[in-house]
Parts: structure tokens; C-alpha cells; sequence
């Protein structure tokens, strides 16, 4: 775990789970399980987050409140998609309501299997989250100082470009 | 009188794991109408009767809600095995009731804990949580899952507990009392929590009545309705009495599962020493035809079964009314003149499962 040098914010958003995944979501965060030694701390402002951890399966009503959740988050950003119907509808997939799994709306990066995903499970994969994290922030870095140089007063376009080319690299959205 | 706004309150907010929408009207600090919306979560497993055939659907029922999913799958279970005259052994309906109570102060404590989050008491929410494990262990030993372990089948259980581990159960329980004493204790006699509890969101006995209210949202408001009472399951042989409080408040609701929480441990001390030998199980053969009706207390209150059988493999109708959605007239009752700081509270207060209510 030596490449935890940030504390990573997680924000969490129950698409359309049965609560199965959120109760142990919230599992990790408590005593027993503890993610707050390693500086992970469960924030409500998308703004503040580094991982988005999703539990349940995209319906039509949800669709546009993860994807908002997901644009207002700040880059880099990592999607830990966590349980079953977060990963592809599972038990629910024949459901008439339910679209599919997350990656229907927004690029996931790390899938968490499980029904209910067991905390031990979720922690690795925000764990593995983090390290896509750490890629996301080294691959902006050495983006930037050649982007800076061919456009200076441009610099909107900076923080965008490896966001979007990684949401096409993992067939999202 | 000040100018009217619209302050909307979810689906996403740091205080509620699930996504409810809630428009509040509000005049200066104070609401004077609450406009729930709902739907974010609403998956239609209902319909999945049409594809799943009926020993399968145990599973997508027990899915309808992750806190009290072993109750669902029971309720689901007991309603087709009513209606195919299925006569279930008294050691699986003894189990059941065990992991059933279990699952009662699972939910409680998850409650308690989200409810002390609710009105800023983290270390309390910590605390909670942390005895809540003790249970949830308890799960994993029994059944090999934390949350969700479908054990519940047609006709019976399919794990046994042997009678040592039983008692070892009763033990680790009784030995959980001390702490949750005093955790509980907070709740009861500490004065910053008594000010954001006592007196708030008062639900008469006449409202809660009028609004159909379920569980311990109306046992606090001195309204006596309790299933276990009914008779199903072995609850009379335990000696069950339904806790009661006629206060109506905060306080009221949270004192009620509290004492809720201490029962069901005596609930599963009384089951574990009455508990006969024989058999988990019976097999189910034929296909389920005709109507039933079935109603189970679930820990947020009463819940409704309906199935229709077709003589087919597949029911024709599957039908679950959740506690959770019979209470939300009870909660936008309370919501009405209360203050905006205290709206977090008030939603919390109804134990609100969206999950269920939406299904």
C-alpha cells in the first residue's frame, strides 16, 4: 500500500441497489473495517470527490443523477462500480426498468463483484481504484506540459483531453 | 408571514444512503408543505414472476431489500407455501424466527446509528455500527453471508443450526447487552440528543391512525399494531408483547426500537431453549394455484404478500406492500410545521427504506 500518498474522498450513489451493497459501503466506513485510517472519507459534494462508487443498476429515472454526479466530479477521477447490479444488472438485468450496469452511462474502471459486495471486496477495489488514480494523475502530467506549450492561452482544454480519451479507452458512455 | 421558497432535498444528500426527493415549501425557517417524489430506485422485480419460476423467485423477493431481506424471503415463502397447503417443520419456523429477530436488531442498530448521524453525533453512529457487527457475524457463522444469505426456501430452511451453536448465539448476544446499554443509553438520557429528539415531529394517535401508519412509527404514537401478534410463526410460545409508547415524538420512535432491539435478543434466548429437533424441511411438490394474502412484521412495520398462483411453474401475480411506503403519508405529516435543521431527522425518523418502497 505504499502508493497511498493522498487521501482519496469517495462519494457514493445508490442507483437502484437493494441496499444490500450501500449497507456495506457504509460498513467500511465504520469501526470494524475502518477505511478512515488510510485517509478515504465518504464526502456528499461531487466536487470534493476523487472516487465515485456506485451500487446498483442504471434505470431510466437515475440515469441523468450519476451522470451529473459523475461530470461534476473533478479530474482525474476513478468509478468503482460496486456489486453485482452495478457491474451488469445482475439478478435484476430481466428487470423492465433496469438499463443495465453503470457502464451504460459513465466509464467504470474497476468492478467489484459480489451480491452483497463484502467490504473486505469493496476496500480492494477502491484500493485498485486508487493505483487507476495514480496512472490517470501521472499520464495528466506529462500530457500537460506539451499541451501547455502548443497552446498557452488555451488552457480549458488541458484538464479535459485525458478524461475524455480515457472514457473512449474503456468503451464507456 | 415570509416569502414562500422551494428548497429541494435529495435524491443525492450526504444524509440519506438512498435516493429519496423530497420538495419543501418553506416559510422563513419553517415547512409548511413537504412534496415527496419517488422512483429513482424502482427496478419492477414484481414482473419478474413472468420469468423466474416460483422456487427461483425467493431469491429476487429476498433482493427487495438488503436490510430486511431474510423477512422478505420469509414473507414470500410463507405466502406460497400457504397457498399450496405446505405445512412447514417447527425447527425451520423456530430458525426463521431466530434470523428473523436477528435481522430486527441489525436493522435497529443500522438505524440507530444513521439516526445519530443524522443529528451530528458521529462517534454515536460509530458505536452503533460497531455492535451492529456482533450480528452480522452472527449471519456469517449461520448462514456464510453478511447481508444477504438466502436461507430461507420453499418449505422450510436450508442450513441447520445445531443447538451448541445456538446457545453460543444467546451467549455472544447477552454478552452484547452491557455495550449496547450504554450505547442505547445516550439515546435515553443524554440532554444535546433529548433536544433534537424530544418534542420533534409529533405524531398523534389520531394521525398515525388516519394516515395508515406501520410498525414503530405507530407503536410510538400508542397505536397498538404488531403482527407477531397475530399468531403466526411461534412468536405466542415465546411470550411476545409488542412495545409500545404514546408520546409520538422522536424520542417516542427511538425509544421503542431501542427496547425493540433488547426483546429480540430475549425473543432468541426464548427460541433457543424451546426450539425442537426434527426436521429443516419438507419438499415442495406441484405447482402453487389460487390466491393468498400474508402479513409479516418487518422490522419498519408491517408488510403485505400477495401471490396469485396460474398451476403453471410461474405465479400469475406477485404483490409486496413495505412498511416504508405506508409510512411516508405519517412522515410528510410530520414535516409540516417543522423546523428546516430538523428535516434530516424527521426523514430518518420513519426508518426509511426506499429500496422496499420501491421495490
Amino acid at each position: 500500500m505504499s502508493y497511498i500518498t493522498k487521501s482519496p474522498w469517495i462519494i457514493h450513489y445508490d442507483g437502484s441497489s437493494c441496499n444490500g451493497c450501500d449497507i456495506e459501503v457504509l460498513a467500511c466506513l465504520t469501526p470494524m473495517y475502518d477505511v478512515e485510517r488510510f485517509g478515504i472519507i465518504n464526502t456528499g459534494n461531487p466536487k470534493h470527490a476523487d472516487i465515485f462508487l456506485v451500487t446498483g443498476s442504471i434505470n431510466e429515472q437515475n440515469k441523468e443523477v450519476v451522470r451529473q454526479i459523475y461530470e461534476q466530479m473533478p479530474s482525474p477521477k476513478v468509478v468503482v462500480a460496486v456489486g453485482i447490479c452495478a457491474n451488469s444488472g445482475g439478478i435484476f438485468k430481466e428487470c423492465y426498468n433496469i438499463l443495465g450496469g453503470v457502464d451504460k452511462v459513465i466509464p467504470v474502471d474497476v468492478y467489484v463483484p459480489g451480491c452483497a459486495a463484502r467490504p473486505e471486496a469493496i476496500i480492494d477495489g477502491v484500493v485498485k481504484g486508487l493505483s487507476v488514480l495514480a496512472e490517470k494523475r501521472s499520464a495528466k502530467a506529462t500530457v500537460a506540459p506539451d499541451a501547455a506549450a502548443a497552446a498557452e492561452p488555451d488552457e480549458l482544454e488541458v484538464p479535459v483531453e485525458p478524461g475524455e480519451a480515457n472514457g473512449a479507452d474503456k468503451g464507456g458512455a | 408571514m415570509g416569502k414562500r421558497t422551494i428548497i429541494p432535498f435529495g435524491p443525492q444528500h450526504p444524509v440519506l444512503p438512498e435516493p429519496i426527493h423530497l420538495d419543501l415549501v418553506i416559510e422563513d425557517e419553517t415547512v409548511v408543505e413537504a412534496i415527496p417524489s419517488i422512483g429513482f430506485i424502482h427496478r419492477g422485480l414484481e414482473k419478474l414472476v413472468e420469468k423466474k419460476e416460483y422456487t427461483e423467485m425467493v431469491y429476487v423477493i429476498e433482493r427487495i431489500c438488503g436490510i430486511c431481506s431474510f423477512g422478505h424471503g420469509w414473507g414470500y415463502c410463507a405466502a406460497v407455501e400457504g397457498l399450496m397447503n405446505v405445512e412447514v417443520p417447527e425447527r425451520a419456523e423456530y430458525l426463521r424466527t431466530i434470523w428473523h429477530e436477528l435481522s430486527r436488531i441489525h436493522s435497529h442498530l443500522l438505524w440507530l446509528g444513521l439516526m445519530a448521524d443524522a443529528f451530528g453525533f458521529e462517534s454515536l453512529f460509530m458505536h452503533c455500527w460497531r455492535l451492529r457487527e456482533t450480528v452480522l457475524d452472527i449471519f456469517e457463522k449461520t448462514t456464510g453471508g453478511r447481508v444477504i444469505f438466502s436461507v430461507c426456501k420453499l418449505g422450510g430452511v436450508r442450513k441447520d443450526v445445531d443447538n451448541e451453536t445456538l446457545a453460543g448465539i444467546v451467549s455472544d448476544l447477552n454478552k452484547m447487552k452491557a455495550g449496547l446499554k450504554e450505547v442505547t443509553d445516550v439515546f435515553i438520557s443524554d440532554q444535546s440528543v433529548k433536544n433534537r429528539t424530544l418534542g420533534v415531529g409529533v405524531l398523534t394517535k389520531e394521525k398515525a391512525m388516519e394516515f395508515g401508519a406501520v410498525g414503530p412509527v405507530a407503536r410510538a404514537s400508542g397505536v397498538l399494531q404488531d403482527i407477531r401478534l397475530t399468531g403466526k410463526g411461534v412468536y405466542e410460545e415465546l411470550g411476545f408483547e409488542p412495545v409500545m409508547d404514546t408520546r409520538g415524538d422522536c424520542y417516542a420512535r427511538t425509544s421503542v426500537r431501542i427496547r425493540e432491539v433488547f426483546q429480540s435478543i430475549d425473543l432468541i434466548a426464548a427460541a433457543a431453549e424451546k426450539i425442537p429437533d426434527g426436521d429443516i424441511a419438507v419438499a415442495v411438490k406441484g405447482n402453487p394455484d389460487g390466491e393468498f394474502i400474508l402479513r409479516m412484521e418487518q422490522p419498519r412495520g408491517e408488510a403485505f404478500y400477495y401471490a396469485k398462483g396460474s398451476g403453471s411453474k410461474f405465479l400469475d401475480r406477485m404483490r409486496v406492500r413495505t412498511p416504508t411506503n405506508q409510512n411516508i403519508p405519517a412522515l410528510v405529516q410530520m414535516l409540516q410545521g417543522a423546523d428546516l435543521a430538523d428535516v434530516p431527522v424527521l426523514v430518518l425518523t420513519i426508518d426509511p427504506c426506499i429500496s422496499c418502497t420501491e421495490r
